[in-house]
This record gives C-alpha cells, structure tokens and sequence, in this order.
C-alpha cells in the first residue's frame, strides 16, 4: 500500500504542488524581496535594505490600524463564536424547520465582502441618517459597521461548523450524563464543550485570521474614512502600497511585517486550544 | 476490480491535469493566432493599449477605438479607471507583460513617478500639433506628457432659478453682473437659502460630499484658488513651502457651501460626486462647483442647456471682480516608453488620428466636449454651454485663474486637508487641523516626495 502511494505520488501531489508554487511560495518570497526594494512597478525593484522596515514603525497610521484591528479581532472572535455557538446548539434540538433556519443563517456567506459592505453602508447610512449622521463620521460608527457585517456574514458558516461537531458527539454520552442526574448546564460545561474543541479550534483560528485579514468588507463599508481612523491593517498595506508613491516598497514591508504578525497569533492561539482537546 | 478502480483513478487524474493545461494552452494558442492574423493583414503591426483616467468619457473613447480598429486594422483597447483609483490601476498595469502603451498623468507632481516609462515625444505629430510649448510637460529638452484637453471650473448655476430670486422682492443683487464678488456671493446664496420652500430647491449649493468621488472638488480644485493668489502675491510659480496667506477666504467660502447647502453637514462624509450631479441637474441646487467635464453628467435633464452657466469662484481677495474662471490641464498623454517599438509607433499613430482625423476631432469636440490645445481643432468647437461660458470670461478681459494644484507635494497632502476639511464640517476636527494639514504637511510632503 505504501509502495503504492509513492509511486503515485507525483499524480496526485504534483499538480497541486505547482499550482501551490506559482500561486503562493513565489509571490510570496519576491514580495518579502520586494520588501526591501524601492520600486514603481514590481518589474523595476532596486534594492535599498531595511530602508522600508525604519518607516513602518514612524508610521502612527499604521499603528493605529493595527490596534483598531486587534480591538476589532477580539470583539468580533468572541461575538461570532459565543453566538455561533449558541446558534448551533439551539438548531441541533428537533425544532419545526431547523433545516431552513441553518440555511438561511449560511446565506449570508455566499454574498462577496465587498457586495456586503455596500448593501450594509445602505442599510447603516438609512438608520444613521435618522439622527443626522453617517457611518464614516466617526471611527466608532465605522467600528461597530464593521462588526455588524461580520457578525452577520460569519455566524451562520461558524454554526455549521459547531452543528456537525454537536452532531459528532455520541449518543450514549449525553444519556450517561442525563442518567446521572447531570442539568443541561452540566451537560453543556462538562460533556458538549469538552467534546466540540476541535471546532472550537478551527472556529476561532478561522474568525482570528478573518478578523485581521478583513479587507473588503472595510473597503466597502467605510474606505477608512474619516480620516483613516477607520482603516485596518489589510486596507492601511494596500492604501500604502497603491495611495502613495515612493511607498511601495514600505506597503510591501508592512504586508511582511503583517503576515508575521498574524502567523504568530494563529500559531500561538493553534496551540492554546489544541491543549484543549479531548480524545475520544 | 482493485485494477479497474485504479485505472479509473489514473485516467480522471490525467484528465484533470490535461484540462488544467489545456485551459492555459488554449489561450496562448489563441492570442498567438490573433497576432499572426494582424501580422498578415496589415503591413503596420502593433497594438495600442490607453488606460483612460475619465470615467465620465470612457464609452466614447471605446467607440472611437473601434472604429479606428475597423479603418485600419490595429487593434486598439480601452481600458477606464474607475473614479479615484487610476494610479493604482496604472501601477499594477505597467507591471504586466502587455502593459499600457498610453496613459496619463495629472501634471508635474504625477509625472515624477512615473518619469522613467515617458517616452520622449518631441517628434511626435502629436506634439508638433500643440499649440504651444505651455501644454507639455517638459523635462529638460525631453517632452514626456501633451495635454489633450483644456478644462475650466467655477460655480455652475442654474440660471432660471437664480433670475427667479433675483426678481425676489427683498434680494439685494439683482443681476448676474452684480454677482463678482464674495460678498455678493454670500447674500444670494443666504438669500435663496432663506427662500428656498418658494424657489423649489433644497439648497443654494449642492451637498459638499467628501466621498472620494467628490472630495477632490474641494480639497484639490477649492484649494487652487488660495494658493493661486498666495502665488500671485508672491511672484512665484510652485513652492516648497506655502504660507497659506489666504487660508481665511478658503474657509470662508467653505463655510458658505456647507451652511447654504442641500445637506446638514453631519452628512457629507457620505455623500458622492452622484449626488451633487443629480441634485444640480434636477434643480435641487443652484450652485454645483465643478468643471465643464460634468457637462455629461448633467445635461438632458431638468436644467436646460441654455440655463447653465459659470461663475468664477469668488473666495473675498481685494480685486476678485476681474477674477475669470479655473483653466488649465492635469490631462496629459504619455507612451509608455519599454513597450515595443511597433507598439509605440501604433500608439503614436493613434494619436495622430485621433487628433487630426474628422472622426477623432469629431469625438473629442462635439461627443466629449473638450476644448483641446491642438492646432487642428480650428474648426471643431464643443456644444457644451460651460464651455462657452468659460470663453465669454476670457472674452470680458477677465483674468483666467491658472491651475497650481499640479504643484501640490502629493496626493497624501490632498487626502490630509480633505479629511481635516470634513472634520471641521462635522464639527469632529477645527479649523486650526486644516491648516496644519495645509501648512505644516505641504512642507514635510514635499520634502518626502523631492529629497530621494
């Protein structure tokens, strides 16, 4: 059997592999090059060193972006799961037309970031208006927008995460508890969240990446305005990188500096509640 | 039955791989087969690639592209920025392999980035063409940019309704020839706000939206004019540092677009370039500032074209009376100087009839409306009546203003006093952050951009 994997091999593995290396690992490692390079278009760099990582940090642009996107992250990772969750225990109890209700909480996943974010700037600005203000007139409009959206696109797909590991606990285990005299709050706490942290793990890993990587839902909603202080970290690299000339090369260094930022807090988080996890 | 499965394994696997390549090989396959075609038909290869900054004008440059393609075989493509994102557009274009063989700058301060792809023009026809040496864009000997059109901005009115007030029996201005002054400015417009319930309108002037499809309107073209006289008094042409010497009138006649307005201030941050059109072009507003490239978007609706005119934008300098309106160009044509020989050559032909063909000034003049610097359009005057509002100043002996916002240090300088501006009108920011934005920021800006 072995043997047979490996002579396959190349079949199955090669064309993703490609596709992996001329999509991902060769962007990827002449974007840090470019990192160091003052360039116009990416076809002209020139090298110039750590130039481009000194104006990141004088940038107090960018670091206000970065903590807008930590304090965002945080306030939609903790929204999107506890609702997501409790959205997902209340649909695996038999309730007339749970298969519709889990459809119509997905839907509004399928709709593209930037699609949402305009349909939500309508809908937002309509409310706003009421009280003569609108969603770009202060950051703390824009923050709450952008919660909003998030919320609303993203509880439905963590829900079906949640649904089919709810699902995947055993039968007997639930009835053991309910034998014993165990309330549904024990039951919750001590049997249905122990058995559902591996998608406890995938959720927050998915809603923590998301929450940094936003980009076109903020695009959309509120282009950063008013005056940036609505701008994320995603659209603060790509307003560097496109809004300004002589700064690409620091929006390239900003997108390392990001992309290591979020590596780590994937990682450590990954390793946090993987801790967690129960073997069945 | 382990072999069949795994015969049906490997031949999906092959499928799959195949279609991927083949997806990719059809493609080459067929943009090789377009370009033997041309290579056959016509003795002139090349093609030409414009990445137009007009949105406002992108159907008739497609129009005119096909039918240059259909005269002569050369394939021309159009490409139009949307509204606010043509240097990021252009900046990931040039990096391709069929990159723009033409595009634009916005003047002096665009062209410093992209002066390494400018191809010299001084002996293109499409230079020769020019009327004078005022409408390049020079680097020392070298001609890296033409402009192609002249554009002029001041105060579009509705001149129906504002004849309407002025038969009002309590307005203190009673004609247009009175109205050459900030002041009188001040009174009509607080005049017709006052009436605004028995004139039908909403406003004097339109929304003041700070969206980015409106926002250049004040922190670029409004902005033009203190630094025009700050220039004027000073003598010179373009500044490291400006003084902001006329800051005072700036926020004196922002004060009077946003309190005698379609809108509560608090709501201008979301409103677009859209908004201000159609209030203006369904005499919501009388007031709209911008240029005569809006003519297409107002026109054909409740105003009509006899009752549009321009008025210069008076801001309360001593002497403004003999203030014209804004004209000048921040349109210039450059060819992509590392496209191909034969490229460069088809784009330049290009320009050529586009400019001296009867279609090309047809277009330009009468479906685009542009007043262009080039010798060969003697005969080929616009309809469009801002246009012809614009040449009744300059026929009164007015002194047109020039254009000095292409020497603003950068766009990062205009998006600071653009949000400063709206957070001022929000009541969020003061005045004192507009001019920091404005002073302070001109300086570091233009260090930023000219030290390198």
């Amino acid at each position: 059997m072995e043997k047979a994997i490996k002579r396959y091999f190349p079949i199955f593995v090669l064309p993703t592999l490609i596709a992996f290396i001329i999509g991902f690992i060769v962007p990827f490692i002449y974007g840090v090059y470019l990192s160091f390079c003052r360039f116009t278009t990416v076809t002209d760099a020139r090298f110039i060193g750590l130039v481009n990582y000194t104006k990141i940090f004088s940038d107090h642009v960018f670091m206000h972006a970065m903590w807008f996107t930590a304090l965002f992250t945080i306030v939609t990772v903790i929204l999107i799961n506890v609702l997501g969750f409790f959205a997902a225990l209340l649909l695996t109890k038999k309730i007339r037309g749970r298969n519709i209700f889990r459809t119509v909480f997905f839907m509004p996943n399928l709709i593209g970031g930037i699609i949402l974010g305009y349909v939500w700037m309508l809908l937002l600005n309509g409310v706003l208006a009421q009280f003569g203000r609108t969603l770009t007139y202060s950051s703390v409009y824009g923050f709450w927008g952008l919660v909003i959206l998030l919320c609303w696109q993203q509880i439905g797909y963590m829900m079906i995460i949640y649904i089919a590991g709810i699902q995947n606990i055993p039968g007997e285990l639930m009835e053991a508890a309910q034998i014993d005299g165990a309330t549904s709050g024990q039951i919750l706490k001590h049997v249905t969240l122990p058995m559902v942290m591996p998608s406890i793990t995938i959720c927050t890993f998915l809603t923590l990446t998301n929450g940094f990587k936003l980009f076109d839902q903020n695009l959309a909603l509120t282009n950063g305005a008013p005056s940036r202080m609505s701008e994320m970290l995603a659209l603060n690299i790509y307003n560097t990188f496109y809004g300004r000339s002589g700064y690409e090369g620091v929006g390239q260094a900003k997108a390392v500096v990001f992309f290591i930022l979020v590596a780590v807090i994937a990682i450590v988080q990954n390793r946090l509640t993987r801790q967690k996890e129960i073997q069945q | 039955m382990k072999r069949k499965n795994q015969w049906i394994a490997i031949s999906l696997t092959i499928i799959m791989a195949a279609s991927l390549f083949a997806g990719c090989g059809k493609n080459n396959a067929g943009n090789n087969g377009t370009g033997n075609n041309q290579g056959n038909d016509k003795e002139a290869s090349g093609k030409v690639y414009y990445l137009n900054f007009k949105p406002e004008q992108a159907d008739q440059w497609k129009d005119l592209a096909e039918d240059y393609t259909k005269e002569t075989g050369v394939p021309v493509d159009v490409q139009t920025a949307a509204s606010g994102t043509y240097e990021a557009q252009l900046k990931s274009e040039m990096a391709k392999n069929e990159a723009p063989t033409l595009f634009q700058v916005n003047g002096p301060a665009g062209l410093k980035n992209w002066k390494d792809y400018c191809y010299d023009l001084k002996d293109s026809d499409v230079y020769k063409k020019l009327k004078s040496d005022d409408f390049a864009l020079k680097e020392g000997d070298a001609v890296l940019g033409v402009a192609y059109v002249i554009e002029t901005y001041g105060l579009i009115y509705n001149r129906d309704i504002l004849e309407e007030y002025f038969a009002m029996d309590d307005s203190e201005i009673k004609s247009l020839d009175q109205l050459n002054n900030f002041q009188a400015l001040k009174k009509v417009a607080d005049g017709i706000q006052a009436h605004k319930e028995q004139l039908g309108v909403e406003g004097a002037f339109t929304s003041a939206g700070m969206d980015s499809s409106s926002d250049w309107r004040f922190k670029t073209h409004l902005a033009n004019i203190p630094i025009y006289y700050e220039y004027k008094q000073d003598g010179i042409t373009s500044t490291e540092a400006i003084k902001g010497t006329y800051l005072d009138n700036y926020k004196q006649i922002f004060d009077l677009y946003i309190t005698d307005s379609t809108c509560d201030p608090g709501m201008i941050s979301s409103k677009t370039g859209e908004d201000a059109a159609s209030e203006f072009a369904l005499g919501e507003a009388v007031f709209y500032q911008n240029g005569t490239w809006a003519y297409n978007d107002i026109k054909d609706n409740e105003v009509e074209d006899q009752d549009m005119g321009m008025l210069p934008i008076y801001i309360g300098v001593e002497g403004e009376e003999n203030q014209g309106l804004c004209t000048g160009s921040e349109n210039y044509w450059c060819v992509n100087k590392n496209a191909s020989k034969e490229n460069i050559k088809a784009t330049l032909d290009f320009l050529n009839w586009v400019i001296s063909s009867d279609e090309g000034r047809e277009t330009l003049s009468e479906d685009m409306g542009f007043i262009t610097p080039f010798t060969t359009f003697e005969d080929y005057l616009p309809e469009n009546p801002l246009v012809k509002a614009g040449n009744e100043y300059t026929e009164a002996g007015k002194t047109p203003v020039s254009w000095n916002f292409t020497t603003m240090p950068s766009e990062n300088w205009k998006n600071g006093v653009g949000n400063a501006l709206l957070e001022y009108a929000q009541g969020t920011g003061s005045w004192d952050a507009v001019k920091t934005a404005f002073v302070d920021r001109w300086a570091e800006e233009y260090k930023a951009a000219n030290g390198q």
